[in-house]
């Protein structure tokens, strides 16, 4: 492993993360994404700006969410104490509001006077709706054609918010495409738009931007962790997709040499069965929507769809910083099949009480592979980061239940 | 300004000027709707009035482009087309014409994955004069444009109605062959430009640059083309073609018999609107 000074020094002044991240946008948005870039600089530095995100964290979101001690599963794997931070308490019901209140005080900074944002399963469409209704600003939803299918309620929820869903049917309809059209729309309306992207990927600065207003995950569990241990925990886990919860968490943490880091992508039907959403595990580094990352492409460079369960980890690329936090082996990166999600999924309830969303069911079923086979004094972290409720339809469908 | 690689688009700009008249440009997607209806359109374009060929390199997620042209690249991938063989109709075309200006356009994914340098090497090899590559700002000049210069590829900027003057001499320093100007902030195909609002961009770039401008995006009719050919040094013209394509496609996707001599008819019209209008003074 490369020993650095430190591995959060974050993103270069071009932008980069190692040979990851940049700003691969067509000349039309170059001048805004600029623009972004330097609003985002000033903001950073400005308590003013902090104190009103830490509020609006604090009183609409509803933070600090708990880090609870899951003492049932942690006797069911008879091995390491196992906690959950509890990010899918969060209004909205996921760690995606954490991010679209800190872009949408950026937007508003920036005068601008609409929003458009794209979505896969719907759950950073709606923690956008929400802030955009909370604001008083209009809102355009991107969504693949097939995703407003399958997640009506979420598309009920972004409407009741005041948000315009527009069905994306270009390209094979997926989230990408989504992104894709987002993109194209931001283009052509870059004089009043501000593109709130959902992930911790995109052109400069969005992966470092969406990772700071995410961080708050990691900050509160080292605070919460000492309080309840008196000590670092020694294991974090998270699911990866676009990779913004687990970079939230881990990035607070990168530089504690004794915490070991793990994310856990979707292996889909399995990584060799090619039908996967795991851009580290089963791709390579190539350039889409902005940034070099790694991304599931063919040999001629053309982008592959994803497949997962969970239709929010379902993209086929992950955020730069993850990319180059695999390549300088700070975090190691491994993967989870639907079948072990769903198994977590039927564990997590029946002995927690807990529905999860299917996201940090991936990370669950890792858990559930080392937990046992650690001392009982070990501490892991899981990023419990979004709540089950939007994939009921979907898990009562695998299991053979009529809804 | 940076190195200038004498092309045959350089070439054929000098021609243009000294015949003061302006150039018209041709956008196709390699391989749409197919290999072969897409090789006798390349063919006949030269003939048909083209100054200049700009070939799309079919892309799976075309950003920039509207509905049209996302359409072509899909068709084009779905029939196998690749950087590759895009490449190996340059290489069999220069074999029939080796005077016509070759530009690919397109996006930097599947020349990363070819590789940079073994890309460079063979599109010189294949007769290729300059490269637009549209999610490749001066910003990221390192990853092809600086290569390209040095292996004698003419890498061509994009500057839009957003690029402002302070922001003009970053875009220019290394740009080379000439600057396309993308008349509209939106995507291709969707919506026209004002001419006198093209006039007054065109005006701004030129007082900062020697090199030809083109205009490009939101051109679709000859009337068109002649309007922002009197205020520019070429005009580009690539959705209307592939929607001549698209509306010459049967219910399975196959083109009509008629494909190629629609296509190419519209580019004779197209042309003679370019090369019918006056070319006004240059502002330097």
């Amino acid at each position: 492993m490369t020993k650095l000074n430190t591995f959060r020094s974050g993103v270069d002044e071009t932008g980069h993360f190692g040979i990851y991240g940049g700003r691969f946008v067509a000349e039309t948005l170059m001048p805004l994404i600029l623009d972004v870039e330097k609003a985002w600089e000033e903001a950073r530095h400005d308590d003013d700006f902090w104190a009103e995100f830490d509020y609006l964290m604090k009183h609409y979101v509803g933070r600090p969410s708990p880090l609870y001690f899951a003492e049932r599963l942690t006797e069911h794997f008879g091995g390491a104490k196992v906690y959950f931070k509890r990010d899918e308490l969060n209004h909205t019901g996921a760690h995606k509001i954490n991010n679209t209140i800190g872009q949408i005080l950026l937007a508003r900074r920036m005068g601008k006077k609409r929003i458009i944002a794209e979505t896969g399963a719907g759950q950073h469409g709606v923690a956008t709706a929400t802030v955009c209704a909370l604001f008083g600003i209009p809102c355009v939803v991107y969504m693949g054609e097939t995703d407003v299918e399958r997640q009506k309620p979420n598309v009920f929820r972004m409407r009741l918010l005041g948000a315009e869903i527009v069905p994306v049917t270009a390209g094979t309809g997926t989230l990408k495409d989504a992104m894709n059209e987002a993109l194209r729309d931001w283009v052509a309306n870059v004089e009043d738009t501000f593109y709130i992207i959902g992930t911790a990927a995109g052109p400069h600065p969005y992966p470092a931007m969406v990772r700071d207003f995410q961080c708050v995950i990691g900050n509160e569990t080292r605070e919460q962790m000492q309080e309840m241990e008196g000590r670092l925990p020694d294991t974090l886990v998270a699911a990866i997709g676009g990779g913004s919860n687990a970079i939230g968490l881990f990035h607070p943490f990168l530089d504690d040499d004794s915490v070991n880091i793990i994310g856990v992508e979707a292996a889909g039907h399995g990584i060799e069965s090619g039908e996967h959403c795991a851009s580290l595990n089963g791709g390579r580094p190539g350039v889409l929507h902005g940034n070099r990352t790694y991304l599931l492409q063919d040999e001629d460079g053309q982008i592959k769809d994803g497949y997962s369960i969970s239709a929010g980890l379902d993209y086929p690329g992950i955020g730069p910083e993850h990319a180059w936090l695999r390549d300088i082996g700070r975090v190691e990166y491994v993967s989870a099949t639907d079948v072990e999600a769903l198994e977590a999924f039927k564990l997590c309830t029946a002995k927690e009480g807990i529905i999860p969303a299917l996201e940090p069911c991936h990370a669950l079923a890792y858990v559930g592979k080392i937990a046992p086979k650690l001392p009982k004094d070990h501490l892991i972290v899981m990023n419990m980061c979004g709540r089950g409720d939007k994939d009921i339809f979907a898990v009562a469908e695998r299991f053979g239940f009529e809804m | 300004m940076s190195k200038q690689p004498e092309t045959r688009i350089t070439r054929r700009f000098r021609k243009l000027q000294e015949e003061g008249r302006p150039g018209f440009i041709t956008f196709t997607t390699a391989g749409d709707p197919d290999l072969e209806t897409s090789v006798k359109i390349l063919d006949g374009l030269a003939e048909a009035g083209a100054d200049l060929i700009e070939i799309g390199v079919p892309f799976s997620d075309p950003m920039a482009d509207g509905p049209a042209i996302q359409a072509s690249s899909l068709r084009a991938i779905k029939g196998g087309m690749s950087l590759r063989k895009t490449l190996a109709i340059v290489a069999d075309y220069r074999k029939k014409d080796d005077e016509t200006p070759i530009v690919l356009m397109g996006y930097y994914n599947p020349i990363y994955i070819y590789g940079v340098d073994a890309f460079l090497a063979d599109a010189k090899k294949a007769g290729v004069d300059g490269l637009i590559v549209v999610d490749l700002p001066p910003e990221e000049e390192g990853e092809l444009c600086l290569p390209a210069l040095d292996a004698g590829i003419n890498f061509i900027y994009l500057t839009a109605p957003t690029t402002t003057d302070a922001r003009l001499p970053r875009v220019l320093e290394h740009a080379s062959g000439f600057v396309y100007f993308v008349s509209i902030t939106g995507i291709t195909g969707t919506r026209s430009a004002v001419t006198a609002d093209v006039a007054g961009h065109v005006g701004r770039i030129r007082a900062k640059t020697d090199l030809p401008v083109a205009v490009g995006f939101g051109i679709r009719t000859p009337e068109q083309a002649a309007e922002i050919a009197s205020v520019a040094d070429a005009a580009v013209v690539g959705s209307a073609l592939v929607d001549q394509i698209t509306a010459n496609l049967d219910d399975n996707g196959k083109p009509g018999p008629g494909t190629v001599d629609a296509v190419l008819g519209l580019v004779r019209s197209l042309a003679e609107g370019v090369h019918g209008a006056r070319k006004t003074e240059k502002a330097s």
